[in-house]
Order: C-alpha cells, then structure tokens, then sequence
C-alpha cells in the first residue's frame, strides 16, 4: 500500500485475475435445479398454492371416504357458511400478522361490535343504518386504539392486544349486562341486523349474503395488498421495517392505519354475525381470534411478516371447515377435528420454514 | 478541474452533540458538480454524522448546508430524497420478499393514469417495471432476468446494484453511498466500482463513504479526510499515497497547508 505515489486507474494488482474469471457475474439459474428446489421456488412465488393443494386434496379425500352426502352443492356451500365469519375476521387478521404484528383482539372487537349494534337499534330507538355505522366507529375505535399503543407507543403487538382482548370482552360483558337480544325482537325491530343472514339459491347450492360479503371482502383486501402502493407498503413495513421507513414508507402511520382498518373489518363480521346466529349474543364468536390465526397460519402467511396473502387465508379457512364438516358427516369424534386442526398448523408452519430458506 | 464550478452542496460550521459527545465540531464540506468525492475518517471520526447531516437522518445543531446556493433544512431522509439527494444505505434498504420493481419504486410508486390510478389507487406495474429494467440496462445490469422476482432471492452483489440502481434513477443533485463494497468480494465489489463510475459518467456527483483505501484511492476524485468531528483536509488522490492518507486520518502526520484551505 505504502509504495503507491500515484492514482491507481484499472484494477488493482490483485484483482488482475479476474479477466480470466467466469464471465457469468450477475446470470441467474447458472444451475439447474433439482425437481424440489423448483417446487420451493414456485412455492416461493405463489404462497397461496400450498393450502389450495391441500384444500383440493382434502375435499377429493372427505368426497371418497364420506361420498355424495359430502360431495354436494348444499354441503360444499354449508361450509362455505360456516367459514364465512372466520374468514372475513381472517383477511383482518392476515393484514396485521403481514406487518410481523398479531391481533388477539378480533374476536372481543367482532363482538363487542355486534353487540354495540343491537344494543343501539333495540334500546336507544336508533334507526338500524345508524346503529350499524356506530358499531363500525367501535369498531375503528377499537382498532385504533391499539395502533396506537403499538405504533406510537412501541409496545409489542401480542402483549397489547393480549390485553385489550380481556379489556374489550369485559366492556362488551358489562355494557350488554349479558343480555342476549332475541332473533324474533331483531325481526320486527331492526331486520337490517340480520341481513347478511339472508340467502338465495342457485341449485343445491345455498349462498347467504355474509358468504357473498366474506368474498367481496378478500377481492378488495387482495386488489388494494397486490395493486396499490399501500398493499405494497404492508409487505414492506412486515418485512423489514428499518429498510421500509429509510425506503420513505411511514411505518407508525400504516400500523396504525392497519390495525385501524383490521377494527373495522372486524366490526363488518359483527355484523355478518348477528346474521348467522340470527340474535345478538356477548356470548358469540369467542374463539374467533384463534380460529383467525389458523387460518392465516394454515394459509401459508407467515408469522414473521412480510409473506402471505388473502387467499391463503380463505383457503386456510375453508380447509378447517372441510375438516370439521368432513369428519363430523364421517362419523367420528370432534376431537378428530381439533386434532388434524393441529397438524396442519404445524405443517404450514414447517412448509413456511422451508420457503423461506430459498436460495438463488 | 472540477472546481472552478460553483459546488452543488456546501456544508458550513456543522455541530451535533449527543449529550456530552460532539459528534460534529465545526464541520466544512464541499461536493462538486460530476465528482466522486471519498470520505474517509477513523472510527469515531464523525463520517457518520456528517453524511447522516447531509441525506436528512439527522438534524444538526448548528451551521448551514446550502443546495444550488440555497440554504436547507431536511427533517427526514425524505424530504432529501425529495431534493434530489439519494443515499445507498450500508444496509441497503431494501425490501426482501418484495420484487426487484417494486423495491426500487418502494414509498414513490407510479399509478395508473385516470380512474384507475386516481380513484382506485391502482399501480402501474407495467410502466414501473420497464422504468426499473431501463435502469438496471443502463447501468449494465440487465443479467438480472427477471424484473419481478424477489430481491432475496439475488446476491449480495446484485442487491447492491438493485439498490444503486434505486439511488442513480431517483438522484437528480447527488448520490451518497455508505460503505458500498464493505460486504462483497473481490469479483463483485469491482463491479460496484464500475457501477459506482457509471453513476458518475451520468453526471451525478457522488459521495463515497469508505474503509476500503485501494477502491477510495481507484475511483475518488478528491478525498475528504475528517478527523475528530471535522474536516481535517481535502487531498488529491493523485498527490498523495494511501499510507499519506492514513498518517492524516489517523493524526500520525500534519496535512501541508494547502489542503487544509480546500
């Protein structure tokens, strides 16, 4: 080094080799591929693929064993139904585990929502529109409150909504007084409440509205996470949040709007509830939180952040509902249900794993 | 050569105190128009907060940083970035998971013209994703087949060209580079360097921040030497050798006279 008195132009001595280097520097796929790591690959490109091979394989399994009682347009769409409400609080929840965070909340902000509605349309004497937008502003509340706990506080998102889920199913017990409202008081007082519980044919095939609002809501979910800036800026803010903000993403400002925007999808499945189980019960939808997680875990979304997708969450939901509805037409235990439950999560968790370990 | 232009950014009296350590101390810099201009400086010397002063990652205490002769005060990263100053950060910056594209339009993606773009926010993948390739063409990095794939799954070489490619279509006054080769080997820091003098043959005068005195001496025009929070001298490369560099940086040696008025 010392011995140099003048500009150094080329390179440097040591680096006069590289003329005889291979010339491929910045080539791709220079190797071929075995048949797995193609596969991974492609895994790696379309997360959503693994849980719509398993829930194709589920359903031609559960069509084989139970036959044409499973493999019909009523039990198809049956489960359909009965995934609707997991599903719209899973696309929720998928938003928020894609920026590396968890909501425990959901399920309590769902709820108490719901019942916030009721509430409004059968004792205030408010007119059903009305009570509905103040169930979803409590909703948005709820959601906001703990973006900003999370964003602008910077406390962990598991330990906040750990406990504005107890705090949230508290106020939801005390302010309805545990009170169940009717479905025959609904019908004459306030019908708008149940309206996604409505349905129509097509076929064998039974479609209610709150199927036909589970899939309007992942179209958009999935519109606004592929083809918008903000889609975008949620995949960055979950992978690499130090990267998104020097990037000029404002990473507290979409939290908040991410947990925000989860509160009111959330307060849309209250809603949807109230149509399904017809009344408005503080008692309803208590496992939702966790039911949302396995969705958006069996879905291929991880948990890390940054990967996944709305599809995947849908389909992690309907291959639950397959699961629960397969078996219990089958004949076995429900455990059977909680049991193969299980297995997956820890499969797509381990698929996940090895996704991401992808190497060019 | 260079200077008889009019610098394109000009630092002046540059203070910033954590607590009781001045990281700062009356610091001077000049970047002139189409230069590569190396910083160098012992640890601790204050590179850092220079460059962090200059691209917006930190407010100073006190002095004043003129662009084009215009005095400016950058609160954020952005707001530089708006002025034109474009920084390739140590880390790079970049999304792993997104694409190639969409990390390097990350936080000024384009939308569709009319209903689509206005009203439902929609991206123009299409124009982003032949901007983005246009670039990497330019700067001869168009082995990188596949505009769309994740940037994980790229090199740690490629990913610095992703994200100097980022900083030379964005950057209209200037780009700053920290530590561009620190993490890449022999073969791929060379071709950082050719990158690095192809920015520079497109006119946009660079800021180099490194360790590495063989590259600082190869591509550098003038060299910067700060030394405890100041600037000590600005050498010519051509002038002096690499241990001359060292004795400055380092206080072993007292920098001649001239260079400390440059």
């Amino acid at each position: 080094m010392s011995v140099e008195t003048t500009k150094v132009s080329g390179p440097q001595e040591f680096e006069k080799t590289l003329a005889a280097s291979d010339t491929s520097v910045a080539s791709f796929d220079t190797h071929s591929r075995t048949a797995l790591e193609s596969i991974q690959h492609r895994l790696h490109k379309s997360p959503a693929m693994v849980p719509l091979i398993i829930l194709l394989l589920s359903v031609i399994l559960f069509a084989i064993v139970v036959g044409g009682r499973f493999f019909s347009p009523f039990t198809l769409t049956l489960i359909l139904q009965q995934v609707a409400i997991t599903g719209m609080v899973g696309i929720a929840q998928t938003l928020v585990v894609l920026t590396a965070g968890i909501d425990l909340s959901v399920g309590a902000i769902m709820v108490l929502s719901s019942v916030v509605m009721g509430q409004f349309a059968m004792h205030y004497g408010v007119p059903a529109p009305v009570a509905v937008a103040v169930g979803l502003l409590v909703g948005a509340l709820c959601g906001f409150i703990n973006g900003v706990l999370i964003a602008r506080v910077k406390l962990p998102p598991f330990i906040v909504t750990l406990g504005t889920w107890s705090i949230y199913a508290a106020i939801n017990f005390i302010y309805s007084g545990n009170e169940t409202i009717r479905s025959q008081d609904l019908e004459t007082t306030a019908p708008l409440l149940q309206f996604f519980g409505g349905s129509f044919k097509v076929g064998g095939a039974v479609f209610t509205y709150g199927v036909l609002l589970m899939l309007i809501l992942a179209a958009i979910a999935w519109y606004v996470l592929n083809h918008t800036a903000w889609g975008r800026h949620v995949y960055a803010v979950g992978d690499d949040p130090e990267a998104a903000e020097l990037s000029g993403v404002r990473v507290d400002r979409m939290l908040l709007a991410v947990y925000t925007l989860t509160g009111i999808i959330c307060a849309i499945a209250g809603w949807a509830l109230i149509g399904r189980i017809g009344s408005v019960s503080p008692q309803a939808g208590q496992f939702e939180n966790i039911n949302s997680i396995t969705a958006v875990v069996i879905g291929g979304t991880s948990l890390f952040g940054g990967r996944g997708s709305i599809l995947g969450t849908i389909f992690g939901a309907l291959i639950v509902g397959v699961f629960a509805l397969g078996l219990r037409l089958w004949g076995t235990d429900p455990q059977w249900t909680q049991l193969s439950v299980g297995a997956l999560i820890i499969v797509a968790v381990g698929i996940d794993q090895w996704i991401r370990k992808i190497s060019a | 050569m260079t200077q008889a232009q009019d610098p394109i950014l000009t630092a002046r009296g540059l203070v910033k105190r954590y607590g009781r350590v001045t990281a700062l101390d009356n610091a001077d810099f000049d970047l002139y128009p189409g230069e590569i201009l190396a910083v160098i400086g012992d640890n601790g010397a204050g590179k850092s907060s220079l460059i962090k002063a200059i691209s917006g990652a930190v407010t100073p205490d006190e002095g004043e940083i003129r662009l084009d002769g215009k005095p400016i005060a950058f609160k954020s990263p952005m707001e530089a970035r708006e002025a034109g100053i474009e920084t390739v950060y140590q880390n790079l910056a970049l999304s792993p998971a997104l694409s190639i594209a969409d990390n390097m339009f990350l936080g000024r993606e384009i939308r569709k013209p009319g209903f689509l773009g206005q009203w439902l926010r929609m991206l123009d993948r299409p124009a982003m994703e032949k901007r983005a390739r246009d670039k990497l063409t330019e700067l001869g990095l168009m082995t990188i087949q596949n505009i769309s794939q994740a940037v994980e799954t790229l090199s740690g070489g490629q990913r610095q060209g992703v994200a100097v490619a980022r900083a030379a279509a964005f950057g209209s006054k200037m780009v700053i580079m920290d530590e561009p080769t620190a993490a890449l080997g022999v073969k791929e820091s060379r071709r950082v360097l050719e990158l690095i003098l192809d920015v520079k043959k497109r006119g946009l005068p660079i800021v180099l921040i490194s360790h590495n005195m063989p590259h600082v001496f190869e591509v550098a025009d003038r060299i910067h030497i700060h030394r405890l929070g100041r600037r000590l001298a600005v050498i010519d490369p051509k002038q002096y050798t690499m241990s001359d560099a060292v004795a400055f940086m380092t206080g072993a040696k007292a920098p001649p006279e001239a260079t400390m008025a440059a």
